[in-house]
């Protein structure tokens, strides 16, 4: 995720006169999640990719976009190439929920539903089918609230932001009217935040329906000072108690999951992470992580921010102590392009990329896209 | 007439015009008026700062992460945003949203007296400094506190940066 490596590279390019950056990116853009997973109805969290641009724009800095690295370039050509290679490629897959159904037609993930109305390439082609009057949304997180507000948002709000035009299209002819999001746990653990709730409680045109046994007992417990502490650990458990609930679309929104990117790069799989001690790769030298694929796929901005500041501080700290070997020249990006060029990746390679460029080159298909709706705002 | 008596006449012309009308001016031109009449008060009055002259200016001072003072000159009305933005102060990461009320980037903390003194906070901005890193009883945000003539020589402090309690022993 681009993000997470411009904030990186923000603490980097401040505290060292000569060190360069390359960034690799497997889009044709930058901006990650900035871009593609923020709700459009949210652009002000947007503003962020100002900041951005500014660090990318550093003489220092360059971006290289169109670069798959585990399949165009390994980490171990980038390992030979660097003095230090930072991870922060975030969490593409989604959790699977482990119930039958699970690929049923009109069974989709958040993250794919996201991407359909935020333009991201792979999921244009997505058609939810919209034509049902209730959709149930599994999960109570942020991601989880985005999509019930996209859905029962009226579409003179929608039309003001810059969602893609098939998904105004669907979402205009839409039967859906009700939206049920279900978790498992209770109010006080969900994972939504504040802001998001308030905003879905006063939803024009909408109604909030919450099941007052699911308050049973709460004010009680909001009586109490650590709330926060005894709820983090509060656990489900199964009552025995089964309900059905009709509905024509499915959305799982129960969490991202990182991948592995390499084989020479360690991977827990239980947690889905790099194993890792505060930013530093473990049992590799040169290698470091920062963002979702260093400590899971939670956070806001803000949580990433610091995190990202944390991996480029430990790289500082080891490039001062000598921990990181800095006597050899490396060649960096001079040799990872003359590879990819051999191969014959057409990766873009830009210093300047203030301005959001509107075509999309795809390699594989050879096939050229226009979203220009989608980037006119940046 | 001060500026709360031309917006008292404001909600009066609002509410005689919900019951007829057909002989006053449309809605939308009064404000303008008003507006023109508080301006031209507004330069003979001295009661009104004048952004550009010097003995209107505040001090601030910013205590910032790692624990050194900077000390500025910002004007009345300038949020704590705009003063670290305008004076380019080095504050990694701060005011990521841009004053838009969608991070806790430019949260800051001030001392208990002069937390007192400050504005209610809304609850949009209640909502995002719960976010936020380090957070004590006297944290508010940045971009939505205004400097005016009272808040002059205010010290806030950025919170330290803070590893999260999760340390990374790569559990989520």
């Amino acid at each position: 995720m681009l993000e997470q490596s411009l904030y990186c590279v923000c603490i980097f390019s401040q505290a060292q006169d000569d060190v360069i950056v390359d960034v690799y990116e497997r889009l044709p853009v930058p901006f990650g999640l900035v871009r593609f997973g923020v709700a459009p109805d949210h652009p002000e969290v947007k503003n962020v990719i100002n900041t951005f641009t500014q660090t990318a724009q550093h003489e220092r800095c360059f971006f290289h976009g169109n670069v798959n690295v585990g399949v165009d370039v390994t980490v171990k050509e980038l390992k030979k190439a660097y003095h230090a290679v930072v991870l922060s490629y975030g969490a593409e897959a989604n959790r699977c929920m482990g119930v039958p159904g699970e690929d049923l037609a009109g069974v989709f993930s958040a993250r794919d539903f996201v991407g359909w109305y935020n333009g991201l390439p792979s999921n244009q082609k997505l058609n939810p089918d919209l034509n049902c009057e209730t959709v149930v949304i599994l999960g109570q997180g942020n991601v989880a609230l985005d999509v019930a507000r996209i859905l029962l948002s009226p579409l003179d709000m929608l039309k003001k932001t810059d969602i893609t035009q098939h998904a105004l299209e669907a979402l205009t002819a839409s039967r859906v009217r009700r939206v049920l999001i279900v978790g498992r746990r209770g109010p006080l653990q969900i994972a939504g935040t504040i802001k998001e709730v308030r905003e879905m409680i006063n939803l024009p045109d909408t109604t909030a329906d919450m099941l007052p046994a699911d308050f049973k007992g709460i004010s009680e417990t909001l009586k109490g000072r650590n709330v926060a502490v005894q709820n983090q650990d509060a656990k489900a458990v199964p009552t025995g108690q089964m309900e059905d609930l009709e509905c024509g679309m499915v959305i799982s929104s129960i969490g991202y999951k990182s991948l592995p990117i390499d084989p020479c790069v360690p991977f827990e799989h239980r947690g889905a992470i790099i194993p890792n001690d505060m930013g530093r790769v473990l049992d590799t030298a040169g290698l470091y992580c920062s963002g979702w694929v260093k400590r899971g796929p939670t956070g806001v901005i803000a949580t990433t921010m610091n995190d990202s500041f944390d991996t480029a501080r430990v790289l500082l700290k080891d490039m001062k102590e000598g921990t990181l070997d800095l006597s050899v020249n490396k060649p960096g990006a001079q040799e990872i392009t003359a590879l990819l060029q051999e191969r014959g990746n057409t990766h873009r390679n830009t210093q300047k990329k203030k301005n959001a460029d509107c075509t999309l080159f795809s390699r594989k298909k050879n096939t050229l896209l226009t979203n220009s709706q989608k980037f006119k705002t940046f | 007439m001060s500026l709360s008596a031309a917006a008292r006449r404001l909600a009066g012309w609002s509410v005689v015009l919900r019951s007829s009308s057909r002989t006053l001016p449309p809605l939308s031109r009064i404000p303008v008026l008003s507006r023109e009449c508080v301006q031209r008060r507004d330069i003979t009055s001295s009661s009104v700062v004048q952004p550009l002259r010097s003995e209107n200016k505040v001090t601030v001072n910013f205590i910032n992460r790692d624990g050194e003072k900077i000390t500025v000159k910002a004007s009345p009305g300038e949020s704590l945003l705009d003063v670290v933005v305008d004076q380019e102060l080095d504050f990694d990461g701060f005011g990521a949203c841009e004053g838009t009320l969608a991070c806790s980037t430019c949260h800051v903390i001030f001392k208990e007296e002069v937390y007192k003194q400050l504005g209610p906070i809304s609850d949009e901005e209640m909502d995002m400094l719960d976010l936020a890193y380090g957070l004590t009883d006297t944290s508010r945000l940045g971009c939505q506190i205004c400097l005016t003539k009272s808040l002059d020589g205010v010290t806030v402090r950025l919170p330290e940066a803070v590893a999260d309690i999760r340390q990374s022993d790569g559990s989520a």
